[in-house]
This record gives structure tokens, sequence and C-alpha cells, in this order.
């Protein structure tokens, strides 16, 4: 049963909800650091190390940090490992801390990773909430790796540092530039949409359905919701049959609610009020 | 015969001018400046140029096939972008500069945005600047078999002098389209008269940039500066031709005057304190960007509504 659900983990970020074709969050490194293929690998795996780090603890540590200061705890944790992968790569893989610059530190505030914070690791189990990360963080690479590489093949005919152009081939320079990252990222999301659109269109898969309030419904426990039924139709009376396991298994993930922008002004607002509780205590 | 005795309630539209019809005379009030291309710059110049327009009209049509949806190659607007593009070029670029810059005005800032009427950006110039960032090097080489170096701009930026005559017959260095006034205000003249145009932005833009110059050129009121400013570049294709194309201009009246004073200013912003010679593309991209704003805050009260009350 577990092992199920630790793969379902994996796919959920890698594909169903991937932090940048699905969810649009990170957008900062998305955008800045993908000039090339490695340096996309490169920031992806880095924040996968981190976020399924983070996510270890904080699932571990979930019901020792008050509600209240949940926010700041969870900063220090992802700061604290943010700083350890920080002082690795300056060590022992120079090339790319150079090529990242800036950008490693500022993973702490990257939303992916305080958003799984949120929304998934200080609600679910220690072992899920480590695969979630690392399926969040595979999924990151992932995207980063396919805009870099995209980036790369245009803006310099290379792929992985690879000549892949004919010599004839000019390089599209803008690719490399900032307007290249938006091109890339748009016109790869609306391919993404694309595919999805007419997976659902047809039927293939149920799980990728997503009703009006941004929750897919396969994971929404929800009842007597209209786009849940439409979405399972025939099904609906085939899942009452189901047996136990998969009931609780159900109860296990029921707050697994996929973020979505909301979640996102809300943990910003709840960041804003921590901030400004400080500093009325301050005063 | 139902249908011939129909009548829809008024107004009622008389006048026969449809986009297409607009689009045709836009490509005929072309025709000089195009035509002075050819005969300025050689052969090479009309194959550039054709080259823009086949590869303009191709894309729309083949994504609009591929993509299901009605054709729209018959309005013109396409071959309108092609022209504008091929004579914002220089003489000398290849071929495959022409096809890129084509494929990018259509496809990425015209039809995925939904096609004419919806674009936020003027497709040639949006191309154009596209080109400008991924080729600098091949979009700022003027140079060609009639002439070599730097353009009029340039060289009064290096601090030459030029021969304005020149400048103003068109006998320079420069884009296919852009180096003849006399061409260019001729075909403006023809916008002009069939009413497709009017002054309000062209005027308003020129006369801005004009004042600039004085004010912050560093060369006071020089006539000799002051119109080689004027008749270089490419202000005059830009003010006439394509800041005022019908979708990226603000509609208001008063909208239009603000957003030529911008133009004039942000041109003059590029022109004087930039790095670069021009900046005539650059400024009417940023005009285009804020003309949703200022169509908000120009908008005209309904009468009645709002105002004084005596």
């Amino acid at each position: 049963m577990r092992t199920d659900s630790i793969g379902n983990r994996l796919l959920n970020g890698l594909f169903k909800e991937n932090p940048t074709f699905v969810l649009l969050l990170g957008m900062c490194p998305t955008l800045a650091v993908t000039t090339s293929a490695i340096n996309g690998l490169g920031m992806g795996l880095t924040t996968m190390v981190v976020l399924a780090m983070s996510n270890l603890f904080i699932s571990l540590l979930r019901n020792i940090i008050p509600d209240r200061v949940r926010i700041p705890a969870f900063i220090v944790i992802i700061a604290s490992f943010v700083t350890i992968v920080e002082l690795l790569l300056k060590a022992y893989i120079p090339f790319l801390y150079d090529a990242l610059g800036i950008y490693i530190p500022l993973i702490v505030v990257n939303c992916i990773i305080l958003g799984r914070a949120e929304a998934y690791a200080s609600k679910n189990p220690v072992i899920l909430s480590l695969f979630d990360g690392i399926g969040m963080g595979l999924g990151f690479s992932l995207a980063l790796t396919i805009i870099g590489a995209v980036r790369e093949l245009f803006g310099a005919g290379e792929c992985f540092g690879m000549r892949i152009m004919p010599e004839s081939y000019v390089p599209c320079s803008i690719f490399i530039l900032a307007p290249g990252a938006f091109f890339v990222l748009a016109i790869l999301t609306a391919i993404q949409n694309k595919i999805k659109i007419e997976g659902e269109a047809k039927g293939k898969d149920m799980s990728k359905i997503q009703s009006g309030c941004g929750v897919d419904c396969m994971n929404c426990n929800v009842e007597g919701c209209s786009d849940r039924k439409a979405a399972y139709g025939e099904k609906e009376s085939d899942k009452k049959e189901e047996d136990l396991e998969v009931l609780e298994l159900n109860e296990m993930v029921s707050d697994t609610v996929p973020i979505t922008a909301e979640d996102i002004t809300a943990i910003n607002d709840a960041v804003n009020n921590e901030e400004v509780k400080e500093d009325t205590q301050n005063d | 015969m139902n249908e011939k005795l129909n009548v829809s309630s008024n107004p009622h539209v008389r006048s026969k001018s449809s986009t297409q019809v607009i689009m045709l005379t836009v490509v005929i009030a072309l025709l000089p400046a195009f035509g002075f291309g050819v005969y300025n710059f050689g052969i090479k110049a009309l194959i550039t140029v054709l080259i823009t327009i086949a590869s303009c009209v191709l894309t729309e049509l083949l994504f609009e096939v591929f993509m299901k949806k009605p054709l729209t190659i018959g309005d013109f607007s396409a071959v309108v972008t092609g022209m504008l593009l091929g004579l914002n070029l220089p003489v000398g670029v290849p071929w495959w500069i022409g096809v890129i810059g084509g494929i990018f005005a259509i496809l990425v800032v015209k039809m995925l945005f939904g096609g004419l009427g919806q674009n936020f950006m003027n497709p040639a110039l949006g191309a154009r600047c596209f080109l400008v960032i991924s080729y600098t090097s091949i979009m700022t080489n003027f140079d060609c078999d009639a002439y070599t170096g730097a353009t009029p701009l340039a060289t009064l930026k290096a601090g030459g002098t030029v021969n304005i005559m020149d400048m103003i017959i068109g006998k320079t260095a420069g884009t296919i389209g852009e180096t003849s006034m006399i061409a260019i205000v001729l075909g403006a003249c023809l916008l002009i008269l069939t009413g497709i145009i009017d002054l309000r932005i062209p005027g308003s833009y020129i006369v801005t940039f004009a004042l600039f110059v004085c004010i912050f050129g560093g060369r006071g009121f020089d006539p000799a500066f002051l119109s080689a400013q004027l008749s270089g570049g490419g202000l005059m294709l830009g003010a006439f031709f394509m800041a005022t194309d019908y979708v990226t201009r603000p509609v208001t009246k008063k909208g239009q005057y603000i957003y030529g004073i911008f133009l004039g200013i942000m041109t003059g912003i590029f022109r004087i304190f930039g790095p670069s010679a021009e900046g005539v593309s650059y400024a009417i991209i940023l005009g285009n960007l804020l003309v949703p704003l200022i169509e908000k805050f120009t908008y005209p009260k309904a009468f009645g509504m709002g105002g004084e009350h005596i």
C-alpha cells in the first residue's frame, strides 16, 4: 500500500502537478538560470535536495512546531539546508556555483519549497513527505532541463555543451537572453496543456481531470461535488465497492490538496502577518 | 426576396472601406518608399522585401490551415506586415533573416494573440526588434554595393557631418525603406488624403521629437542638425506607417496625442542619450504597450455623465 502511494507522489510531482508547467511556481530561477541545459539541471537537482530534506524535517517536526509560528520555523529549516547545499556546491562543483550565483541563496524563497512544506509536509507522514519532495524536485529538474536544453539549442546551437546544429547555423542569441526564457516557457506550457486537454477529451486518464476548484477530482474527497461526479461518471458506483484499505488511503492523503494560487497568496499573507505582528511587538 | 426587404436599424454603414481596401491602400502608399529602396540599393532590396512578404503570408496561411481557422490572408494585412518588415531590414541581410522575421511577426506577435485586431504590438516592429536583439551584427551592418560605412544618424552621433539634401532624397545608407523622406511623405499624403490616417499621431510625434532635440540635443536650435535628425533613420516611416497602425494605437483622440508625445520623447531619449543611434522601433513598441493604459485614462465621458453642473 505504501509503495503505491510513494510512486503516486513521484508521478504527481513529475507530471500531474509539475511545479513549473502546471503550477507555475518558482518562476524566478526558472526564467533566470536556464540559459543552458546543464545550468537548468544543476538548479533543479539543487532545489530537489533542499526540497526533499526540508520536507523530511518539517514532516518530522510537524507535531512540535506551533501553528502560529510555522512559517518562520519552515524558513529556518529551509535556510539551513540551502546554506549546507551552497557550501557543498562551492567546495565540490565550483563551476555550477559560479553559474548559478545569487540564485542558490534565493532557493530559500522559492515558493515550491514553502508551498510543499505548507500544503503537504506539515500535514503528512515522513516517508510520503520525503518522496513528495523528491517527486516535486524531479519535476522541477525535468522542466528546467527541458527549458535549458531548448534555449541552449536555439541560442547557442548546442545541447549540454555538445554541438548539435550544423556549423552554418547562426545562433539566435535572444533565446539565451531574458526574453527567450519567456518565449520557451510559454510555448512549452502551451504544448503541455494541449497534450493534457486532448488526453482529457479522450477520457484516457480520469485523474487528470481538474474541476473548477483547481483540485483534481481523484484526490478530492468532497461528497456531492458536481464536478467530481461528472469526472467519474459511472465510476462513482464502482468506487463505493472499493475495499476499506483504499478508503483508508484516501483519508490518509485527504490533505493532499494541490497548491493553488490562492494558497500562495494565503502563504504570503501569513508571512506578512507574521512580519507585521513581529513589527508591532517590537514597537 | 425577403432579404432585400429587411432593413436593419440605423446607423447604416455607407462607406465602402473594408480591411481589404484599407490594407491595399497602405500597400500602394508604401510603394514609393519601396521603389526608391530598390532604385537606391539594387535588385537585392526587391528580393529581400519579397521574401519577407512571402514568409508573412505563408505563415498566416499555414497557421490557419493547421489550426483549422478561417483563412484571413485575403485582407492583405500580412502583406502590409511583410512589406513594413522588409523595408525595415538592411539590404545586405541573408535570406533566412527575412524568413525568420516573417514567421516571428505573424506567428508569435499576431496569430498567437488572436490574429488581426488582437495583437498588442505592431508585428513588423516586434519582429524587427526580435531580429536586432538576436542577430545584432547582421542587423546593424548597413554595408552594401552602393554605400559602405555608417548611417547618417550614426555619423551624427559620432560627431561627423552629413549632407542634408542626400538624406531628404534618400541617397544614404540605411534600411531599405527608411532612407527617402520624400518617398515616404508622398505615400503618407495618399493615406492622409484617403482619410486612412490623420495627422494627430504623426504630427504630435514629430513635433515633440523636434522640440526634444532642440532642448536636449546639445546644439540648441540648429536647423542642419534638426533636419538631419528628422529625415534620418526610421522616424518618418515609423511616424506615418507604424505608429498609426489601427490595431496598436489608442482609439481616443486625446489618447492619440498623448501617444504621439510619448513616442517623440522616447525616440529623443533613445537617440540622444542611448548607446545606439536609432530608437524609433523601440519607442513605438513601448508606446504600443502603454496603449491600454492611455485608453483607460482618456475614455470620453458620455453626454450627460459627470462633469460640472451649472
